[in-house]
């Protein structure tokens, strides 16, 4: 019983480490613009990180037919996008400040970061 | 890159003749890339067909001097349309999926229900619940495949969501009872139970949730659909001097286009020609159609009613008033109110939480659950796996806003975004500007008073000639009144306008003097009763103006700004709402007294400078009042900007969208009140669904962990989870359609 509760307590460690420690890998914009694919239930690539100041243009590939993956929102940058279903819907941000913004589906089921150096 | 298109189509602005043609393709056959080009001179599109960027062929119609765009922008109706195929076809996949999973776990479920044996105890029981088992495989591969990958691309992402745990929760039911039919000896004796059905029976369940939510959510666009359905899907452009049948993505700016009677406005554009009269009413509610005629404007979306016009182009595209309409409405559709923060906060971190709850509801029936406990164990993990929902809180804000938007886009009302739709449900004073907001903003002549020797008609030909000269609103009210009765003006001369007294000229041999009473008294003019008679409208607030021929009075001629028929109802609303109505206006005392009686309004303050509005909002706003203000935009925008929820009265087709949190589309006050009802059923509607959603989830995971059971051996059975998961959003999309119900009319008869 002891092996027992000390896998489940190891178990919640795990979840805690992989879904709220784990820093991902980020992907560095350097040919724009960058292609964004929405495919169930994730943004690949999910981590962007770009430079500041510039024009950035996200292109997102819609591919999943779940209304869940429809709208595009970057709130801090008041972005709000419908995504067209396999097809590229194309996000342009200008001078952006650094700092990193979040970019999500309506109910927060899709999820990504935009980090701006 | 993804430049690489095989055909791209670019539309070439400035391409005035046939010879440009040669030069446009030859400049984009040059360029590096390109196959060919072939230039449409009758619509101005180029098919280019090579691996170019987009970018290089614009570059290279520019540098030969035209103007190039692409055409591969899609018009809303398209992606409208494109949008409810995708629907629909993705709502037949979810019923065949449905149906596929319910075939197989209704009979399951039943047979369990009916005192079937769902434990294995003989090999004849193994080899049974073996195909079974391998029945179920192929239901999650086939009707619950985009569950898992889904799990499992956001589990490699460190990301967790809806599909994360349903298919742990599916996923472990049907491994715990492949491990019972496969190795029973693994597991004790009494724990030998399969659980096929459930997880059968959730995937059918949830599908089904998803395919009727879908259906739901399709309403909540109904009203961006009514907008975008008023956009004509062609227009007639003369190009060449010849009619040519357009799309309307093609039509350029200064285009010439023609509108026959019974077809729709294409784009904005100012009339060239023609007579004709257009209902305007989708845009500004104004019920009579225009009279349109040479210079005056036309809107796209509006509908010609009667005659043939032309028209020049000035708006296209997306700059037209109903494009702009349309986005706005959309972007604000989606802009969360600052009510909804907090479920996002939540959501946010909820599936892991969720997770961390279900193992620990699986330690405690091991530690400290009867027998058979690692039955219970995975039963009571699987079902807080199933029952919690994130979604229902996810949508809970985003969807009455959209339903809430949309209502109020219905009512004339714009919303700009979620924080001003919620600060306007709880505005306590609204502070309303007179000229053009309560009243109609165009002085009207209202009375004529002639003295005895004069002729009507000739006074006004001889003061309408006289005022002609003059920049005056007043006078402009006494020239339209003259045309009104198609009274011909005539030359003055020697005319002079004396500041702040009035004008005075020559015409028809007559000596003319228009003005105040000052002027007449300073001209020594004799006014005898008629200075009684013009103080007496001057308490109607109207102003009284007097009119001397050769020396001797000959009229008073009082013109007002007449209050907006149905300014008194509207502010009569907002008072029965509990809102403290509060007038500003630069104009003096008497009349600023006189129309804010007439209005039914108590608290007024003439004689405001417009820089001194905002001070007047900024000390409401320092006595605790939630200030709203309402002006035309203009000479109004630093008090709108101060005030906490900022109304700008546009006059339809020219909405000052860019100035105000809310743009009422049609002139009436009645759009406030419209504004602050649906804003509070909205925010009310949000409510409910937080409320629930909270609820829901709060009550239905322990519950789900079997809290109950000590007390009243009570279990929640897992596909009852299922359903209660697939049946709580549903149920939050469904409150929101609710508001579809809602009218701003039915609200004014309630308050009436």
């Amino acid at each position: 019983m002891i092996i027992i509760n000390i896998l489940g307590l190891a178990l919640i460690a795990l979840i805690i480490w992989w879904f709220w420690l784990y820093k991902p890998r980020q992907t560095q914009v350097q040919e724009q613009p960058l292609t964004i694919e929405v495919k169930d239930g994730v943004y690949t690539p999910a981590a962007i990180q770009v430079a500041a100041h510039q024009t950035v243009t996200l292109n997102f590939l819609r591919k999943d037919h779940s209304p869940c993956s429809e709208m595009l929102l970057i709130p801090s940058l008041g972005v709000s996008e419908q995504l067209a279903l396999d097809k590229v819907t194309s996000v342009t941000l200008s001078d952006l400040a650094p700092g990193e913004y979040a970019f999500h589906c309506q109910m927060q089921m899709y999820r990504g970061t935009l980090t701006v150096v | 890159m993804s430049d690489s298109k095989a055909n791209q189509q670019l539309l070439i602005e400035g391409a005035g003749c046939a010879s440009c043609v040669g030069k446009i393709e030859a400049a984009l056959n040059k360029t590096p890339g390109v196959v060919s080009a072939q230039m449409n001179f009758a619509d101005r599109s180029v098919l280019v067909t090579g691996t170019a960027s987009t970018q290089a062929l614009i570059a290279a119609v520019e540098a030969v001097g035209y103007n190039a765009k692409a055409l591969d922008e899609q018009g809303d109706e398209d992606l409208l349309g494109e949008k409810e195929l995708a629907d629909k076809a993705y709502y037949k996949t979810l019923i065949r999926d449905t149906v596929i999973a319910l075939s197989l776990g209704a009979p399951l479920m039943l047979f369990g229900l009916l005192g079937g044996d769902m434990t294995v105890a003989t090999d004849m029981q193994r080899a049974a619940w073996l195909g079974v088992g391998l029945l179920t495989l192929a239901v999650m591969y086939f009707s619950g495949r985009h569950f898992y990958t889904g799990a499992w691309k956001s589990f490699k992402n460190h990301n967790a969501n809806m599909d994360t745990l349903i298919a742990l929760g599916t996923g472990t039911a049907w491994l715990y009872s492949m491990v019972v039919v496969a190795i029973p000896e693994a597991i004790p004796p009494m724990a030998r139970h399969v659980y096929f059905e459930a997880t059968a029976m959730i995937i059918g369940l949830i599908n089904l949730g998803l395919a009727l939510e879908l259906k739901a959510r399709g309403k909540t666009s109904a009203a961006i659909k009514r907008l975008i359905g008023l956009q004509a899907k062609t227009a007639t452009v003369i190009r060449d001097n010849k009619e040519v049948e357009i799309n309307i993505a093609q039509v350029l700016l200064d285009d010439l286009v023609k509108v026959r009677p019974g077809e729709k406005i294409p784009v904005d554009g100012v009339v060239n020609d023609g007579h004709t009269f257009i209902d305007e009413s989708m845009l500004t509610g104004e019920p009579m159609p225009v009279e349109k005629s040479q210079g005056d404007e036309v809107a796209a979306g509006t509908i010609n009613t009667s005659g043939s016009i032309r028209f020049r182009a000035t708006r296209v595209g997306k700059d037209t008033a109903l494009a702009r309409i349309i986005s706005m409405v959309k972007r604000a559709q989606n802009s969360k109110p600052p009510i909804g923060r907090l479920a996002d906060i939540i959501a946010t971190y909820f599936v892991p939480t969720v997770m961390i709850i279900a193992v620990l509801t699986a330690l405690a029936w091991l530690n400290f659950g009867p027998e058979p406990a690692l039955a219970l164990a995975m039963v009571c993990a699987t079902t807080v796996l199933i029952i919690a929902c994130p979604c229902a809180l996810g949508l809970a804000t985003p969807m009455s806003v959209m339903v809430g938007v949309g209502k109020a886009a219905e009512a004339g009302v714009l919303i700009r975004n979620g924080e001003a739709l919620q600060t306007a449900s709880k505005i306590t004073a609204m502070v309303l500007d007179k000229t053009g907001t309560i009243t109609e903003g165009t002085p009207q002549v209202t009375d004529l008073l002639i003295a005895d020797k004069h002729q009507q008609q000739k006074v006004l030909q001889l003061a309408a000639s006289l005022e002609s000269g003059s920049e005056h609103p007043l006078a402009q009210a006494i020239v339209n009144k003259a045309k009104e009765q198609d009274v011909e003006l005539l030359p003055v001369d020697s005319f002079k306008a004396l500041t702040g007294l009035g004008v005075q000229g020559r015409c028809d041999n007559k000596a003319l003097l228009f003005g105040n009473a000052k002027l007449m008294q300073q001209q020594g003019i004799r006014l005898g009763d008629f200075s009684e008679r013009a103080h007496n409208l001057a308490k109607q607030a109207k102003t009284p103006m007097f009119f001397a021929i050769d020396g001797e009075l000959a009229a008073i001629i009082a013109v007002a700004d007449p209050i907006k028929e149905d300014s008194i109802a509207a502010i009569e609303r907002l008072q029965n709402n509990g809102i403290r109505v509060i007038m500003l206006t630069g104009d003096n005392k008497e009349t600023a007294a006189a129309v804010a009686h007439k209005a039914g309004i108590k608290e007024f303050f003439a004689e405001v400078l417009p820089e001194d509005k905002a001070n007047k909002v900024k000390e409401l706003q320092h006595s605790g009042e939630l200030v709203g203000m309402t002006g035309d935009g203009i000479n109004d925008a630093p008090a709108l900007a101060l005030a906490d929820v900022g109304f700008a009265i546009g006059t339809g087709t020219d909405v000052a969208i860019e100035s105000a949190d809310i743009t009422l589309m049609r002139g009436s006050l009645h759009g406030l009140a419209d504004a602050i009802a649906v804003s509070k059923a909205t925010l009310k509607n949000i409510k409910q669904n937080l409320f629930g959603a909270f609820i829901y989830n709060v009550a239905g995971i322990p519950i789900a962990a079997g809290v109950l059971y000590p007390f009243f051996g009570m279990l929640l059975s897992p596909v009852i989870a299922g359903a209660a998961m697939a049946f709580s959003s549903l149920t939050v999309v469904s409150n929101a359609n609710r508001l579809r119900l809602f009218t701003a009319h039915k609200a004014k008869e309630t308050q009436a």
